[in-house]
């Protein structure tokens, strides 16, 4: 008999293997898209397909992290991100604490860095960071042993985010190939802008911010996007529309005249749209000014994927959180 | 006690003088520069293919003393020094109390005088605790020592204020060190604004929040015909504006960092805090006007900075961190790696931007391998390769970029007044 | 760990004849196909299933409910593996609470697979009854779990592998045993 070195045999006779990419996920954290390869991007937009099965049953919950500790540290306020975060852990049987840290412990003089310390010591698996300054996952993930999964950092990344507006946008439109996307709003003050501009880029996607010129960050085109500030131009030919929230606050910082003039210029509603694509999808991170940057008719209207969207949240989330805990890194 | 120094190549732009030449130093003063001296001294240095440079002065170093005595004293300053190969330092007066009256000024001094380390120089704030609102008593600080005025952390903001300071400092010929910022612009900035901010989602310090206030600060100066210099340069706009008005001539001066020189904004990606301080790094194009500016001489002057901070400040998120870096050890290590060595300019314009043209604009007289000159010199090995270890820093703060760095050309001795220090 | 091609235990004649002989024996045990439902393994159990889902609508005329159920997200070994292993989708769309299922598998081993798989579909609801398919019965169970159909038992060794190789799969239907030297 003839003799022969079957590592691929091996792998299709493994009753596990379903060897469909040779990408394999390495990483114990994940910090921003801009890490990310296309291909890493593509197995946790696979793989949460898979999960989104599981929300959809009567029993929503699947035995995988069971035994797993999850923390979510958030140092804003944010309800749908934890919430989002703590269903995926949930159903994937981890526990999961939340802690909201406002400022009490750093009042307290304890720096970031001694309150995951601390949390590490309790034999953590994974610890979810939500931090107003860019780079606070980064600073953990180096000194800690448990996963870090930045759920937003400052104005930097919120890779959940991205994946999951990359997964709505992939499932509706069935691919990020050549599609064209349109960022509309805050860019400069978005994390979800730059964690969709790095993922919307590595998988193929042509991408035009769209905002007031105070709101657009220097350089901004030199990540390989498109910039305007004329909203119809931003409108025409796209075939998504992911637009930011506006922040109130940004009239009282100088950056807009009135919400007035911003919903003037930048504010969608229908009559905006009369040039769209018809099969143009509407995306927004939410929480929605309803009024603001969407009209509700539209906010609500056919081409809304906004609440779709919430739901990819947990199937990506899922995924993520199925993926880092393997991860070795 | 009598020191000779062999064969070292000597730059000294003071008394037009280079080559290989012998020093004997004697009573603390330079006794004698000649070709093979021969003379008894009890401590005799071989300094063959080393680089004799009159003692380097830091016109630009926060000792942290009074008030931050945990992350500085004025004592491991000046031990950090030396060790850098600095013979002066000048302390600018944002300390707790600020230095601001006689009694901050006077306590520097005897402080560093018992210590008998480098020679220190204070400089005194421009506006009483440094709020850029009442002009402090300018000619008691000059009385008590100080060489120079400034609010270095704080630019003074009422433009009606520091006209007064530039009048009132030219009576007493007394240079004004400008820290140029627009604090409206850089509000709440951690990092230079450009593409790298961009990416990274932090707030930016726009290089017009420096050139502004250059700009206005160069129109006083002109219009009150007093001397100014110009704080850590960190951007071509800047540089663009200096040297216009020193063709022009008006009469500015101004400095820059080695990390300005060396560094850019592409190393906040670490998230690192030991690559925020301010002015923050800047592009590359910012560098490389700072390079040439550095050789045309539109800066005259390279200073440290050194701006110690303990590590749990340090060791937080890049936003809540403080800005600054230590510098005093790494500052000569940096120009001869990436300045001599690669030709941007020679020894000679190190003996000017770090030793003669501080002396000259703060009126000392030090800064001269002269016969008869004050005996500080600093020799350096421009050929040794060594690596920046955090266990070797001497500063009390550990604070800098360039740990685990390696470099050519370390200081090998430093003489203050006629003592020597091995590093 | 290479293996060594050791015998060609079924060819692709003895693989279709067991498969057509599996969905017979599973029409006489279900009498009412309008509650039979295949559930294939991912992923050689799952072509096996489309196959005997084909077969039975030959000889009974009917349509019997086919599903594919992914065990990863079950299995025993998670925090043992290198890296986490692909997860694939799970498709059962109908409600599987007061169904026969019959779940479907290339290879019965030590019946951990199996396991998870009744734990997976225990969450989807309450079945009337589960039945299991396999085309090979290898033994060394590790767990009390039999099989109700069984293409071939093969005595073998711990030393040796099994292989199904399925045309959906691998371009050619045979079952091949090997060593692991």
């Amino acid at each position: 008999m003839a003799t022969t070195t079957l590592l691929n045999t091996q792998k299709k006779e493994s009753r596990w293997g379903m060897t469909k990419k040779n990408v394999i996920w390495k990483r114990k954290d994940l910090l921003g898209l801009e890490d990310l390869s296309a291909d890493e991007i593509a197995l946790i937009l696979d793989a949460a397909k898979s999960f989104k099965e599981v929300s959809t049953r009567k029993v929503k919950k699947v035995p995988t992290l069971r035994g797993k500790t999850i923390v979510s540290l958030f140092f804003e306020p944010s309800t749908r991100t934890r919430i989002s975060f703590e269903l995926a852990a949930k159903r994937l049987s981890a526990d999961t604490i939340g802690i909201t840290a406002n400022s009490s412990s750093v009042l307290k003089g304890e720096t970031l860095k001694d309150t995951a310390k601390n949390i590490e010591a309790m034999n953590v698996d994974v610890v979810i960071l939500r931090h107003s300054t860019p780079g606070a996952p980064h600073l953990l993930a180096k000194v800690l042993g448990p996963s870090i999964i930045n759920a937003g950092d400052g104005a930097h990344e919120h890779p959940t985010q991205g994946l999951l507006d990359l997964f709505t946008i992939k499932e509706k439109k069935g691919t990020l190939k050549n599609l064209k996307v349109s960022i509309i709003g805050d860019i400069a003050h978005s994390r979800v802008a730059r964690s969709n501009i790095w993922g919307l880029k590595k998988m193929g996607a042509d991408v035009t911010v769209c905002g007031p010129s105070t709101l657009m960050p220097v350089g901004i085109e030199r990540m390989g996007v498109k910039v305007t500030n004329d909203l119809d131009q931003a409108i025409e030919g796209a075939d998504v529309l992911n637009v930011l929230r506006i922040q109130v606050e940004r009239q009282k910082k100088g950056l807009l005249p009135s919400i007035r003039e911003y919903i003037n210029l930048f504010g969608i509603n229908r009559q905006r749209l009369k040039n769209a694509k018809d099969d143009m999808l509407i995306m927004h991170p939410g929480p929605i000014n309803r009024g603001v940057e969407l009209t509700p008719d539209v906010a609500d209207g056919p081409c809304s994927v906004i609440l779709e969207q919430v739901a990819n949240g947990i199937a990506v989330r899922m995924a993520v959180l199925f993926l880092v805990t393997g991860g070795k890194e | 006690m009598d020191i000779l120094i062999k064969d070292g190549y000597i730059y000294d732009p003071a008394n037009r003088r280079e080559g290989n030449f012998d020093i004997l130093v004697s009573c603390g003063k330079i006794k004698t520069v000649a070709k093979k001296i021969k003379a008894q001294a009890s401590k005799v240095i071989d300094a063959r293919g080393k680089v004799i440079l009159p003692g380097l002065i830091d016109m630009h170093a926060h000792l942290r003393e009074p008030g931050r005595e945990d992350a500085e004293t004025i004592e491991t300053g000046l031990s950090a020094a030396l060790s850098g190969g600095f013979t002066g330092v000048c302390a600018m007066p944002n300390t707790e109390p600020c230095c601001h009256n006689q009694e901050v000024a006077e306590f520097l001094l005897k402080k560093a005088q018992v210590l008998g380390k480098a020679n220190l120089y204070p400089i005194g704030a421009i506006t009483k605790n440094r709020e850029g609102k009442e002009l402090s008593e300018m000619s008691e600080l000059k009385n008590a020592g100080c060489v120079a005025i400034s609010d270095d952390g704080n630019s003074v903001k009422d433009t009606a204020i520091m006209r007064r300071a530039l009048e009132y400092a030219h009576m007493l010929d007394m240079p004004v060190i400008s820290h140029c910022e627009d604090t409206d612009l850089s509000a709440d900035g951690v990092m230079h604004e450009g593409y790298i901010s961009t990416e990274m989602g932090m707030k930016g310090m726009p290089a017009v929040s420096e050139s502004t206030i250059v700009a206005r600060d160069l129109q006083l100066a002109e219009f009150t015909g007093a001397r100014i210099h110009i704080a850590h340069v960190s951007c071509k706009e800047s540089l663009d504006l200096i040297r216009a008005a020193k063709a022009k001539g008006i009469r500015v001066t101004s400095e820059t960092c080695p990390h300005y020189l060396v560094l850019t904004d592409e190393t906040v990606k670490s998230f690192d805090s030991n690559f925020k301080m301010n002015p923050p790094l800047r592009t590359e194009e910012d560098m490389k006007a700072l390079r040439a500016a550095l050789k045309d001489g539109t800066i005259d002057v390279i200073s440290t900075d050194h701006a110690p901070h303990i590590e749990s400040e340090k060791d937080v998120e890049f936003n809540y961190a403080p800005f600054g870096i230590i510098g005093f050890e790494t500052a000569v290590a940096v120009i001869s790696t990436d300045i001599v060595s690669k030709n941007i300019i020679t020894w000679n314009d190190v003996a000017e931007v770090m030793s003669n043209h501080p002396a000259h604009i703060l009126g000392l007289d030090k800064g001269s391998l002269g016969e008869g000159s004050d005996a500080d010199i600093t020799i350096i090995d421009p050929d040794e390769e060594w690596v920046y270890k955090r266990d070797e820093i001497k500063s009390k703060s550990k604070n800098s970029p360039f740990i685990g760095r390696k470099f050519k050309g370390r200081v090998k001795h430093t003489i203050v007044n006629g003592d020597i220090f091995p590093i | 760990m290479t293996l060594r091609g050791k015998s060609k235990l079924m060819t692709k004649e003895a693989l279709d004849k067991a498969v057509m002989r599996i969905s017979h024996e599973i029409l006489e045990k279900n009498k009412a196909i309008k509650d039979l439902a295949i559930i294939g393994i991912r992923n050689r159990g799952e072509y096996l299933a489309y196959r005997i889902a084909d077969n039975i609508k030959k000889i009974s005329g009917q349509e019997a409910s086919l599903g594919i159920l992914d065990i990863t997200l079950y299995r025993d070994d998670l925090t043992e593996v290198a890296e986490q292993p692909q997860v694939q989708e799970t498709r059962i769309d109908f409600d599987i609470s007061g169904k026969d299922i019959v779940l479907v598998d290339d290879v019965l081993y030590t019946g951990r697979t199996i396991r998870c798989a009744l734990d997976a579909l225990i969450d989807f609801g309450r079945p009337h009854r589960i039945q299991l398919a396999v085309l090979v019965d290898r033994g060394h169970r590790e767990l009390p779990i039999r099989a109700d159909f069984v293409g071939k038992n093969v005595p073998t060794s711990l030393k040796e592998v099994v292989e199904v190789r399925l045309n959906e799969s691998d371009g050619k239907d045979e079952v091949v045993i090997c060593e692991k030297e």
